[in-house]
């Protein structure tokens, strides 16, 4: 049969035979449904790239009393974005420092060096880290170590007698909050 | 008899085993190939086949969401019949595997068997070595205790230093912008689908290659390799002397393979599993993350490197490193096998393994790190304090609550970050002793704003005091007067 269809093709068009156009349909066919397989694919695994900014959100900290002026103390924020299987993992603790003046600055815990979580010491006015040494002076500032720059300060504004900070991502060097 | 030979015939006739077995484990190798050193690439493949038995078990109890994952580790470990044994096993076989997928790769690079025509070999076989390092990270994060936490926030801030990248890349390993419930399902799925899907694919292509190329000869000195006649000359040896792999040449493999496997056991039943070191919850932060031992001298490399050598390093020196490894083929090309005609393979390896060991050391003993219980936990030592006037009391109270000896200790007592200062009345005079604490300078931060004079003065004096008996303090030359302990000379 196939003998036949070809010699009934015009001599100029290189004759192609039903299974070359089979197997180039089914390349192209494939390749089709491969990129509405694969597109999706890439777009669901780099979503969680572009998530950044939009997920920031106000969230409460706490009634202004529980931060007496002059003291630096530990407070944690529920990450305005979470799943139900978060756990502990969405509850970020910060520094809250309330200057003399009555002023805040809100402190990430995490060490500018490589984000270990630093620790207050209020007798010697220090954090320190825990990791590689790094060491901050009470107005976040670097003191000593390996850290790059100060630690890194939430954006913050009170609202009703409750200090809100504007949560939802874990600073480093690229996003510095 | 006859009947069992007639029944295997059967099978033969249809699965073709006899020709599988010529082609595979009983295909001909050179003699001198059945080498004692040539053991560690079987018992890695051993300690794959251990993970890959105890990591399917795993899986059907371990829950990857971070509300759970502590809950069913612990599950594992007290409640599973024989849970805690099959972590256990789990994870002395990572441990064994990193260990042995690295001295297979020194013992190839030693013998040079990575040369003609083995490269793409290397090259593989790096890639299973990189695949490996990135099971033993993976793993060690599902754990999802305090270490794997933290573990996983210092990786994302490496990342984070990348310039332009770095905040997408961070966000894409994350899963989104903080460490949570997607991060977890991330490494998760790295550890269980993505990389020992890739660690088998690659597995495969590397024994492909073996069978294909054959097992390098045992190195002879003075007798190098020409890429004109190694084909014919290998086939000649086979066929002069060859041996089959099974069961003449893998004797020694599997007594090898045997022995590894006692010792995973052994260390498995009588050490037992790692014991997570509290849930991964990021308010509690009296924590100390450390790594895996294998991931030791990374840590220790990033905190003694000077920091304005961090970015070089990771943008350029970490990938540099990599691409080096998988080139090492092509970059070094000389005919010679035996490690005595190649010194300078002999002393990478030397220099390399000596730094590795050594930072891994230091990062046991972090010296760099502030101890952070010292100032509460370690007290001023009675040789210190006695026969001091209540001054220097005083001064030795201030030196605890201040949290000085969190970095500095005295007589080996204390954080080691800073210089130990039994002896520091020898090395700084009054004044300078004055200065460093109100400026700091050299890693110290400054107390200025947080000791007042008196309190200074206390602790100068107290400072003063730390000498040997037999020993002079340190004085100002230039003022005849010298310093009087505890009265700083006044400029």
């Amino acid at each position: 049969m196939e003998e036949h269809e070809h010699e009934a093709l015009p001599p100029a068009v290189p004759p192609v035979s039903r299974r070359d156009f089979l197997f180039r349909l089914g390349l192209v066919l494939n390749t089709v449904a491969a990129a509405f397989v694969g597109i999706p694919v890439l777009g669901y695994i780099a979503s969680s790239m572009f998530k950044g900014k939009a997920q920031q959100a106000w969230v409460a900290l706490g009634n202004l009393d529980s931060f007496p002026t002059g003291q630096t103390r530990l407070a944690s924020y529920r990450n305005p974005f979470t799943t139900p299987w978060d756990g502990a993992t969405a509850d970020v603790p910060c520094w809250v420092r309330r200057k003399p003046d009555g002023d805040f600055q809100v402190f990430a815990i995490n060490c500018t060096h490589l984000g270990c979580p630093v620790r207050w010491f209020p007798q010697s006015g220090l954090f320190m880290c825990p990791c590689h040494g790094g060491v901050y002076y009470e107005d976040g500032s670097r003191a000593s170590g390996p850290p790059p720059r100060g630690l890194y300060q939430y954006e913050f504004r009170v609202r009703g007698g409750h200090l809100e900070v504007r949560g939802g991502e874990t600073p480093n060097l690229s996003e510095a909050v | 008899m006859n009947r069992l030979r007639a029944l295997g015939k059967w099978f033969d006739d249809r699965l073709a085993l006899g020709r599988l077995y010529d082609h595979t484990l009983g295909h001909r190798i050179p003699l001198s190939s059945a080498s004692a050193w040539y053991v560690f690439g079987s018992a890695t493949l051993l300690c794959l086949i251990i993970q890959l038995v105890t990591g399917i078990c795993l899986a059907l109890v371990y829950v990857p969401a971070p509300d759970q994952a502590y809950a069913s580790i612990e599950y594992l470990d007290y409640v599973q019949p024989l849970g805690w044994y099959l972590r256990a096993l789990h994870y002395w076989g990572s441990n064994f595997m990193v260990a042995l997928v690295t001295i297979h790769l020194i013992q190839v690079f030693l013998f040079g068997a990575y040369k003609y025509p083995r490269e793409l070999t290397w090259m593989v076989g790096s890639g299973l070595f990189l695949a490996t390092l990135g099971m033993a990270f993976t793993g060690q994060t599902i754990r999802f205790d305090q270490d794997a936490y933290w573990g996983v926030e210092i990786i994302v801030s490496i990342l984070g230093r990348l310039p332009l990248v770095g905040e997408y890349a961070t966000h894409l390993l994350q899963g989104g912008p903080i460490v949570g419930s997607e991060t977890l399902s991330r490494f998760f799925a790295l550890h269980v689908f993505v990389i020992p899907g890739l660690l088998i694919g690659l597995l495969v292509v590397h024994i492909r290659l073996v069978l294909v190329l054959g097992i390098s000869e045992y190195p002879e000195a003075g007798k190098p390799l020409d890429k004109e006649t190694y084909a014919e000359d290998y086939e000649a040896t086979v066929a002069r002397s060859g041996i089959r792999l099974m069961p003449e040449g893998g004797g020694k493999d599997l007594v090898f393979s045997a022995l590894i496997l006692t010792a995973i056991i052994l260390c498995a039943a009588f050490i037992g599993p790692k014991i997570p070191n509290g849930p991964a919850d990021p308010s509690l932060i009296h924590t100390v993350p450390r790594p895996d031992f294998y991931f030791l001298s990374l840590f220790a490399a990033f905190a003694l490197m000077p920091p304005y050598l961090e970015g070089f390093v990771i943008v350029y020196l970490m990938p540099l490193a990599v691409v080096l490894l998988f080139a090492v083929p092509f970059l070094s090309r000389g005919a010679e096998r035996h490690p005595s005609r190649r010194p300078g393979a002999v002393v990478l390896v030397v220099l390399v393994g000596v730094s590795l060991v050594t930072l891994a050391y230091e990062g046991v003993l972090s010296p760099w790190s502030p101890e952070m219980d010292a100032w509460s936990g370690q007290p001023v030592q009675p040789q210190f304090v006695e026969g001091r006037s209540p001054l220097e009391h005083v001064g030795a109270t201030l030196l605890q609550a201040k949290q000085c000896r969190n970095c500095h200790a005295l007589d080996g007592k204390g954080g080691k970050r800073g210089p130990d200062l039994a002896g520091v009345a020898m090395r700084l005079t009054p004044d300078q002793l004055v200065r460093q604490v109100l400026q700091g300078g050299g890693n110290m931060p400054a107390y200025g704003k947080h000791l007042a004079p008196h309190e200074v003065s206390a602790l100068v004096a107290f400072l003063e005091t730390l000498h040997p008996a037999n020993a002079a303090p340190a004085r100002n030359s230039a003022q005849p007067s010298g310093g009087v302990a505890g009265q700083p000379d006044k400029p």
